[in-house]
């Protein structure tokens, strides 16, 4: 038989405001355990929540870039539980009204552009965080209190690449925006899937699990694959599938059943009794609008039809912020468009992938990368001398001016000194003279190449060739 | 000197007859000679009253302007933060909880220069209409030791009658400011929902608390609800809303002001001897040319299974951040962490919020949430349409306080939906959101009867204009305990 | 409805409480005896009445997006049961 999997994600991005949701406390990672807290997100006796405005502005941006209508009137809810790192032991959420709904990412497959749903976006605090020790487990309520939005997919992704395309745009949304940093490695992206499979061809819907801990969108894609195979394969032995909660261990590549909950959720959400209606009107929600960039989508288009860049690589450069940024930036310091994505596409992303790096750690200015294009244009350096100038620029995020001239890297276009290496190299090799003279063109080639390296590369190209052929008929 | 109202009091400083730290020591010999009996008091703190008081004379003594309440000792409710000073909510879980932080009300009569001497017993978590749940001591009525004070502000209502402070803060979900404040014989207001700040009133039921002022006289009580009220901008739930000079409603007349009298609170349940003692107010409002409508509220009797669905679900949900982990009780002997939570709740909390908790867990659980809570929200929709309705004909509404005096210790304390009745004519009211004050306004066989004042929304100056007149008239307000 | 010992019983796993035997009977009887008297508002009918959130209406209390001090946290965890180098301690919690 033949199965289809149905995937829905729920991602769980911080905002990027300056305080906590409920209280004036700090957002700022790091800093020493339990020092950004007060009062209200420590849970004491007595303390009340507030409302931050900019929560609100946040996530009606992250849900008008994704396409959702604005609930004009929401309430926050509890949603309650028991866990030492939430200190109310309730999470202020909402629940019958999210302040964004019925949204769409699309993505691009192999059978073209597809719409993934968004069900809502709602608003609510992150828990603090528990380490678990040997002796004990130690809570630091810093994050406590850190808004969220939670963006609920409706389950329309069928394979985990599918995910992984959904995740990857979401997140150029949300980082275009800047709306959220979205940096899993800090918890301040993180992505639950649920996962169920179906004989093709079915319209109802199996039982699904749902599948937590994955910390990068690798780990989302080999998750879902191997849940997906986990059910297929239990479906095959004639077994049920059963509604559970499993965890992704990384380095088993499999998915474990959590320990069981004690009980079944019963997190009896209620209106939250110390807040007040929210209502947006037309104003804010389009304030908001006016503010939101270029999106994802707009640019590429741009891209393919203002710089006339193959969409292939207008893809590429736009699916991220900082990418994006990166490559105008450089077209803005003086760089053709076709000269700056060849260099980014090229030697700019084939660095940091070899260091495991992102384009927001780089060193290398794009002034600097406009320029080293100039150079090469302008004949003052080889394309094989430039590449030897990026390694350095990537290293130091030096000039490349100051490197080429401090390492000499200058490309020789000086007639009489390439004459003389020809001749030098002539001499030196009387066979291939011979070779050329008996009609075997390739030993120029040959003769070329030994020039080339003899100049360290710096001869120019055209130069070297002109005055070996000239060289050759004159021997 | 302790038999003195709080205006009294401040003409005498005035006049400089009494110094504050005479004012406060005299109180603080006051506590020491009756709080054996009475038990309002659950912590005094005799040293930061002193200082205050020693300061506000310096004050006066450099010639300084000072508030109305400068230097004049007052207590309040243990559910309210005091920094530096326990907050126990008469509660074990609590018990040796000391708060780092004031709350606004607390803030204000520090900015006000009062002196504060310390915090006073009560049901534990506000939950109870007698002041015999709390986990330390039972308060005793200073009119009859053998009775309850009411409740929940049982130690507020208390100290106030009998001398131990010359006004006190409580707090009202259902009636816990003027159901003790009839049974006590003194003045209690609860105000607008949103009129006082929240922030550091340890919650009970979020969308019904209120905290407001027990005085010996409608004088008092606009004095401190004027330095009280307010918005804050750390609570939500409060009104930007200004906050009226309350003394300019004193001594007002109130002829063809329109009293409308609920049918539906003179009915059954009703103690007989009661009944007469508020016919006669109302006797005494048509003297002064009041006029006197019968009017009907009949979702009022739905208010009390509102409240008890509404007040136990916010109480469940609000009590679960007793858990023995950041602060409070932590039992000694557990296996893990669920094990540390239900050992450290089971033995922190007493029987009544454990009862209160197990409903409002029940009702907001899933498949009941549509047919109890969101059912009361509905009607409490009603409700809250019926009171704005009736205040379209008449500018304040007249009820008893409570249905009964002060019943003895221990009388209802088996069984929790009788204890619940003597807050029928309080509870409503809370439902609403809208203002009430209980007013003495008669005696029966040597014990308080209260009379209940409802006015609209924000419109506290209606309630002080027609006690005041009421008080005038009579003397109920100046009768004192013999103890 | 009617509250049975097996509804006490998950209530208390819910609220992290625990009862003797015969405290969960008396609870069983109290619960029955307030659930039976809120049964009146069954009685009244709420068709196309919208609930209250809190007492009378209220909009957007918002705060500005402007931080504020925290707190010092020796007065934060002074009153915590078990603390150690800046944590909140508890036992140890198995996922
Ligand atoms: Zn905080």
């Amino acid at each position: 038989m033949e199965f289809e999997a149905i995937i829905g994600l729920e991602v769980h991005a911080e905002l990027s405001t300056k305080t906590k949701i409920y209280c004036g406390c700090t957002t700022e990672f790091g800093g020493e355990q339990n020092t950004h807290c007060c009062p209200v997100c420590m849970g004491l006796p007595g303390a009340l929540p507030v409302l931050n405005k900019e929560v609100v502005t946040y996530a009606m941006k992250a849900g008008l870039a994704l396409n959702c209508e604005i609930n004009k009137e929401t309430y926050m809810a509890r949603k309650n539980y028991f866990y030492p790192d939430c200190p109310k032991n309730y999470q202020i959420t909402q629940d019958e009204t999210p302040l964004c709904k019925n949204g769409y990412v699309e993505i691009t497959t192999e059978e073209g552009t597809k719409k993934i749903g968004i069900q809502r976006i709602h608003i609510e605090e992150d828990a603090g965080k528990a380490l678990h020790r040997e002796d004990g487990t130690y809570v630091d309520f810093n994050r406590s209190g850190v808004p969220l939005i939670e963006i609920v997919s409706k389950p329309d992704m069928r394979t985990a690449q599918e995910a992984k395309m959904y995740l990857e745009n979401l997140k150029a949304i949300l980082q275009y925006t800047e709306v959220s940093d979205c940096k899993m490695e800090e918890g301040s992206l993180r992505c639950d899937a649920n996962v169920s499979v179906r004989p093709k061809g079915s319209t109802e819907f199996g039982v699904k699990t749902e599948i937590k801990n994955m910390n990068s969108f690798k780990a989302v894609e080999k998750a879902i694959e191997y849940e997906i195979k986990r059910q297929i394969e239990a479906i095959n032995r004639g077994e049920k599938i059963v509604q559970e909660t499993r965890r992704w261990d990384e380095t088993k590549g499999e998915t474990i059943v959590m320990r069981s909950k004690e009980e079944a959720h019963d997190y009896r959400y209620f209106p939250e009794p110390d807040m007040v209606y929210l209502v947006v009107d037309d104003e804010w929600i389009n304030n908001v609008k006016n503010t939101l960039p270029e999106l994802p989508d707009k640019k590429r288009a741009r891209y393919i039809s203002e710089y006339g860049l193959p969409e292939y690589d207008a893809s590429i450069l736009t699916s991220s912020k900082a990418l994006a940024a990166f490559f105008e930036d450089t077209v803005k310091e003086g760089a053709s468009p076709k000269d700056a994505s060849n260099w980014i596409m090229g030697e700019v992303l084939r660095t940091l992938n070899d260091r495991e790096m992102s384009i927001e750690d780089i060193k290398v200015q794009p002034k600097h990368l406009a320029k080293l294009i100039e150079l090469i244009n302008n004949g003052t350096i080889t394309g094989t001398i430039a590449k030897k100038v990026f390694k350095d620029m990537f290293e130091t995020g030096d000039d490349p001016e100051k490197i080429v001239k401090e390492k000499g890297m200058v490309q020789i276009s000086d007639e009489n000194a390439i004459r003389d290496i020809v001749n030098k190299v002539l001499d030196e090799n009387p066979q291939s003279v011979e070779d050329y003279k008996n009609g075997k063109t390739k030993a120029m080639g040959f003769v070329v190449g030994q020039v080339m390296k003899a100049s360290k590369g710096k001869a120019n190209p055209q130069l070297v060739n002109k005055l070996v052929e000239e060289e050759l008929q004159k021997r | 000197m302790h038999t003195k109202t709080l205006h009294e009091i401040r003409e005498l400083i005035n006049k400089g007859e009494v110094s504050c730290v005479e004012l406060t020591k005299n109180t603080l010999e006051r506590i020491s000679s009756v709080d054996d009996k009475i038990g309002a008091y659950l912590q005094i703190d005799e040293e930061g009253a002193l200082n205050k008081a020693k300061e506000v004379d310096e004050k006066i003594r450099r010639g300084e302007e000072v508030s109305f309440l400068a230097g004049i000792p007052m207590a309040i409710k243990d559910n309210i933060c005091v920094e530096g000073l326990k907050t126990t909510c008469a509660s074990k879980i609590l018990e040796n909880f000391v708060s780092p932080y004031d709350a606004h009300v607390t803030k204000r009569l520090k900015q006000n220069d009062a002196v504060i001497l310390g915090k006073l017993n009560m049901d534990e978590f506000a939950m109870g209409s007698s002041s015999e749940n709390s986990a330390f001591k039972k308060v005793r009525n200073p009119y009859d030791l053998e009775r309850v004070p009411g409740g929940s502000s049982g130690g507020s209502a208390a100290a106030v009658a009998a001398g131990e402070a010359y006004y006190t803060l409580g707090s009202d979900t259902g009636g816990s400011i003027r159901q003790p404040a009839s049974l006590c014989g003194v003045v209690g207001l609860k105000p607008t929902y949103g009129r006082i700040s929240r922030y550091g009133l340890v919650a009970f039921a979020s969308s019904l608390d209120q905290i407001g002022p027990f005085t010996k006289d409608v004088e008092d009580c606009a004095h401190v609800l004027e330095a009280i009220a307010g918005y804050d901008e750390m609570d939500s739930t409060s009104a930007k809303k200004e906050v009226e000079d309350y003394t300019r409603y004193l001594n007002q007349d109130i002829k063809g002001l329109k009293i409308g009298i609920p049918k539906e609170c003179f009915g059954e349940g009703l103690n007989e001897d009661v009944r007469k003692e508020i016919e006669n107010a109302i006797a005494v409002y048509r003297k002064l040319g009041a006029e006197i409508k019968e009017i009907s509220l009949p979702m009022s009797k739905y208010a009390l299974a509102v409240y008890y669905i509404l007040a136990s679900s916010e109480a469940s949900s609000n009590l679960a951040r007793f858990d023995g982990i950041r602060y409070g009780y932590r039992a000694d002997e557990f296996e893990d962490v669920v094990d540390l939570y239900v050992k450290s709740r089971s033995k922190g909390f007493g029987d009544e919020v454990k009862r209160r908790i197990m409903l409002g867990t029940y009702a907001l659980s899933a498949g009941y949430y549509d047919a109890y809570y969101k059912k009361a929200l509905k009607v409490r929709t009603l409700i809250i349409n019926e009171y704005k309705r009736a205040f379209e004909d008449v500018d304040v509404i007249l009820t008893p306080t409570s249905p009964t005096v002060a019943f003895k210790i221990g009388e209802k304390s088996n069984n929790p939906l009788e204890m619940y009745l003597s807050d029928i004519y309080t509870v409503p009211i809370n439902i609403a959101g809208v203002p009430a004050i209980s007013i003495p306004a008669g005696f029966v066989g040597g014990l308080p009867v209260g009379m209940q004042l409802i006015g609209n929304y924000f419109d506290e100056g209606t309630l002080i204009k027609v006690g005041h007149a009421f008080e005038r008239e009579t003397e109920f307000s100046k009768v004192r305990p013999s103890i | 409805m009617s509250v049975t010992i097996r509804d006490v019983e998950y209530v208390a796993k819910l609220a992290r409480l625990e009862f003797t035997e015969e405290q969960k009977q008396k609870f069983t009887e109290d619960l029955n005896g307030i659930l039976n008297y809120v049964e009146m508002l069954n009685e009244v009918d709420t068709e196309n009445v919208e609930i209250s959130i809190g007492a009378y209406r209220v909009e957007n209390a918002l705060r500005d997006d402007v931080v504020k001090d925290s707190f010092d946290r020796d007065s934060l965890l002074k009153n915590a049961p078990d603390s150690q180098d800046g944590f909140v301690k508890v036992p140890k919690v198995i996922e």
